[in-house]
Formats: structure tokens, sequence, C-alpha cells
């Protein structure tokens, strides 16, 4: 496998508070890493600077992918690169339809927009086209047919690097089952997926994981390892002279 | 080409069905003062009379029952640079009648053109009548649109408005509606306007629910840029009881634009409750990156969240 992401000593402060301190891993193509951690230890920040999302701008420490260092480039440039991100909350769009939403991942591609592409896309995370191609990305879907719907944008959109930020919270049983067909999905098209999440069945499905606290990666490994780890030491927060911060490989 | 083809023209180049040929629909074709096409169909009756220079007296009766099968096609419109059209027109919709009207307005190389649009709408005891009204104004900002209605809905009848300006320059508009609503009625009146430039929008809309389980929706979305203006004023006044209504103004600024909402809620009934919202601000920035992280730049993607805001 080759390395898809690198991600240098990453530091990013946003006013006064210092949120990224230094973060380091790589992700290679076909790989799951999960990124675990309590609340506000800087996860999103992460997926949002990698993304390149206003005022997360680094200060210092490089993001390199495919060989590429892309901290300058906007958000639209990366996504033309192969990169995106599926947001905790995605957003809703009043007066935009389904089929509209999923097209615009075609025409960013310059593929042609077909109805078999759309309904394909939708048909993979288990939602019924002719129910659902015309009504509005709005409100009116919950939380579970956003997020899958969300997903059928990514998959008309073959990434080649997937930040999923937290794709499990707010969803029902089928929706949580859907998600993770999807990432073995994406695992088996060859991209690279860097997954946010808080559950452990979701790190089922990741190959590496990493435990994120205050900003930093202090744990590397296997996905179990780290999961029992977390548990053990995160709830309630050990604190530093009991937390074993060196970073295993 | 005559004026009449040409009126059909552009009023098919601004998003029109082609149905003035159909007898099953009816239909009024004016340019200026000039009546270009007529056409009635079983339980409507459609009179327009010239009675004075740039002035049109249009008559528009459905008569008590009838069902309109088709929606009445209605095209206005100044076809010169330099013009005036007003329009007197009176609305009848008699007891337990239904239509829909699609009023096509054209001024597609206006520099200066005056609109003027001066309507009383009667609905009888259980009426329907939908008003849907799209304007095109071509690119060069000429046209000044006045429009005046008196709306009376009597029990158990329903008015819906639509008016949309979606492509090209508004010019000005100023808008004043005002509807009073019997037991059981309903009023929807909507809005969907985009200003450019120096395009001044101003509307005044108010929904009077003086019955009985009245019920009223003002619903406006503009969006603006450059330095256009636009300054809405919902009034949506409950008097009586189970009477509800809700006013919903959003506008989206960018650029130099300046928005404002004035909604009024006047409720003076203990069981009557009216709510309103309103929102002015600039593109959602979460919606925006996300369209963004789809690849789209910030111009496509601003111009797809905007473009669903106005055909909500």
């Amino acid at each position: 496998m080759s390395k898809l992401l690198e991600v240098k000593d990453l530091h990013l402060k946003i006013e006064d508070a210092e949120i990224l301190k230094g973060m380091e891993f790589s992700l290679e193509k076909g790989e799951v890493f999960a990124l675990i951690g309590p609340n506000g230890c800087g996860k999103s920040t992460l997926a949002y600077t990698l993304m390149g999302i206003n005022n997360y701008h680094p200060q210092k420490g490089e993001m390199i992918y495919k060989g590429e260092k892309i901290n300058e480039l906007a958000i639209n440039e990366r996504a033309k690169k192969g990169i995106t991100l599926a947001w905790q909350e995605p957003a809703r769009y009043q007066g935009v339809t389904v089929r509209e939403f999923l097209s615009l991942g075609l025409k960013s591609q310059r593929e042609e927009v077909t109805e078999e592409k759309l309904k394909e896309a939708l048909n993979k995370v288990a939602i019924n086209p002719a129910q659902y191609l015309n009504r509005f990305v709005d409100k009116s879907l919950s939380g579970g047919e956003r997020k899958r719907i969300e997903l059928a944008s990514l998959i008309l959109m073959h990434p080649e690097l997937i930040i999923l930020d937290e794709p499990d919270s707010g969803v029902d049983i089928v929706a949580l089952n859907n998600i993770a067909e999807m990432i073995n999905y994406f695992k088996d098209s060859g991209s690279g997926i860097l997954l946010i999440t808080h559950s452990e069945e979701m790190l089922e499905y990741a190959d590496r994981a990493a435990l994120v606290c205050e900003g930093e990666i202090i744990r590397q490994g296997n996905p179990a390892d780290i999961s029992e780890y977390f548990k053990s030491f995160c709830f309630p927060c050990a604190k530093e002279e009991d937390c074993e911060t060196e970073v295993a490989s | 080409m005559n004026d009449y083809q040409m009126m059909v023209d552009a009023y098919k180049e601004a998003g029109g069905d082609d149905v003035f040929a159909d007898s099953e629909v009816a239909h009024l074709v004016l340019e200026r003062d000039k009546i270009l096409g007529m056409h009635a169909v079983e339980g409507l009756e459609v009179e327009a009379d010239k009675i004075s220079n740039d002035t049109v007296k249009v008559k528009v009766t459905i008569k008590e029952g009838y069902k309109i099968k088709n929606p009445v096609h209605m095209c206005f419109g100044v076809l010169p640079k330099e013009g005036r059209q007003k329009i007197e027109m009176k609305v009848e919709v008699q007891k337990d009648a239904q239509v829909e009207v699609r009023a096509d307005c054209v001024f597609p190389n206006a520099v200066q053109v005056e609109h003027i649009m001066d309507a009383v709408i009667n609905i009888a005891a259980g009426g329907s009548y939908i008003y849907k009204e799209h304007h095109f104004h071509g690119d060069n900002g000429g046209v000044e649109v006045i429009a005046k209605s008196d709306i009376n809905v009597e029990s158990y009848g329903k008015l819906v408005t639509k008016f949309d300006l979606l492509k090209g320059r508004v010019g000005k508009i100023d808008f004043d509606y005002e509807a009073n609503i019997a037991e059981h009625g309903t009023v929807e009146m909507l809005a969907r306007i985009s200003g450019q430039q120096d395009d001044l929008v101003k509307i005044r809309e108010a929904a009077h629910l003086k019955g009985e389980s009245a019920r009223g929706i003002l619903d406006s979305k503009i969006a603006l840029k450059d330095q256009a203006e636009a300054e809405i004023y919902n009034e949506l006044t409950a008097d009586a009881a189970e009477a509800m209504g809700h006013v919903d103004c959003t506008e989206i600024i960018k650029d130099q634009a300046i928005a404002r909402a004035i909604p009024i809620v006047d409720v003076r009934h203990p069981e009557a409750k009216v709510t309103h919202e309103a929102a002015i601000g600039s593109v959602d920035s979460t919606q925006l990156q996300t369209l963004m992280a789809r690849g789209l730049d910030e111009e496509e993607a601003s111009e797809v969240i905007i473009q669903g805001l106005l055909n909500d």
C-alpha cells in the first residue's frame, strides 16, 4: 500500500486556544484509520483542517496528500484532487432536491449525470430512488436519511480520501449498518478513510486507530487495543500522571 | 412578425408554456393597451377593454360551482424599450368556483417601462383562486412594477398568490397586497425575488384573519447582490378564535446589498395565534463549505443555495 496522506507536526490555534498540538499520522490507500477521543479533543478540528474549511488554517506542520503539500489549497481544490468530508451534521438545503444534490458530485468530477448513476448510488445506501429523488435535502429528512444521502453523494464523487466525522452519530440501526457497509465499499474501492468516531462498533471497521487527547495523538495501533485503552483511561480521564502518552506505532 | 406573435415568443422565451392554440385553455394576451388575444372556456368569462391610453380594464369571472380544469394563462407585457401598461383587474370567483391563473409578465427590452396592476379580487364562499405570477424583465433593469391588490376571501374561500422574478433584473418593484379573510378562509402569499445591481424591491403584504379558524401564511424569500435593496413588510393580524398564521421572511445578501424585514404581527383574540420568523444574512457557511467539499467553487455553491431557497 502507498501513502495517501501524511500529517506532520500539525499545529492549529484558533484565537488563543491551541487545538491541534503537533498531530502526526499517515494513511494508506484502501485503509480505514480511526481517530477516537473524548469530546473537544480536536478530532473534528483535524477533519476541518484537512478539508481546508475557513478559519482552520494550520500555523505549523504539513498535510501531504499523494506526495503534494495541500496546506494552501482551497476546499474545492482539495475536493477536485479527491479529498472530501462528510460532516457530523450534514447541511440541509431548502429547495434543492436529492437529484440536484447528487448531481453536483458528478458535475464536479466532470462526469455525465445520468438517472442510472443517481439511482445506483441511492440503492447502495438503501434509499429508494423513486421515493427520494424529488424530495428536498431539507429538514423533512431524518438524520439517518440525510447521512445516507450524504454517503450516496460521496459514492458519485469517487473520492480517494474520505473524512467521515462521526458518521454514526444520531442515526438508527438501519442507517448504522448501511454506513458500515459503505465504509467497506469505499475501502474495497481503494479509498483511504479517516474515520472519526466515539463508537466501538465503528472501530471494528478500522484497520488502525489512534487516540486523540487534547490536540495530540497519544497512542496509535490496533483498534481493539486503542478502544480498550480509551475505555480504561479516558472515562474518567486518568490525568497525565497515570496516562501512558507514549505513541505506539 | 405581428405583435401577438412577438408577445407569445417573449412569453415562451421567459419559460411560459405553449398553450395559446389550445381551445381548452383560457388565455388573455395584453401588450401595453393592446388586447392581442383572448379566449374563455366554459364557466369562465374574460372581458378586456381599453379605457384610456395605456390602460386596460380586465374582468375575470369564474361562475358559481365551476372548477376550471386547465390553468388560465395571462400574458402581459411591454415589448419596446419604453412604454407604460396599466391594468385595472377585477376578479370575481363565485361561490364554490375554482381556478388557477398563471400570469407571465414580460418586459424583455425594457429601458424605461412602467407596469401598473391595480387589482380587486373577491373570492366568494368556498371559492378558490390560485394566482402564480412570473416576471421576466430582461437585463437592463428599466422596469418599474407597481402592483396593488385588494382581496376579500369569504368563508371557506382560498387564495394563493405566488410571485417570482428569478432571472434578469428586477428594476423597481413596489407591491402592496391587502387581504381580508373570513371564517375558515385561507390565504398564502409567497414571493421569490432575486435582485442585483441597483434593483429595488419593496413589498407590503398584509392579511387580516378576521373570521374564526381563518389561516394565513406570508412567505418571502429574497436574494440580493451588488447594491440591490429590499424592504419587506409582512403584516398578519388575527382577530378571531382559532385564527392562525405564520410570517416567514428570509433574505440572503451578498456584496453591498441591503435588506430589511419588518414583520408586524397583531393578535387580538386569546385563542388566535400568529408566529413569525425573519432571517437576513449571507449564505450559510456550512451549506457553502459542504458543497465546496464536493468540488464546487464558492460562486457555484452560493448559486445552488440561493436558487434552492428561491425555488422552495
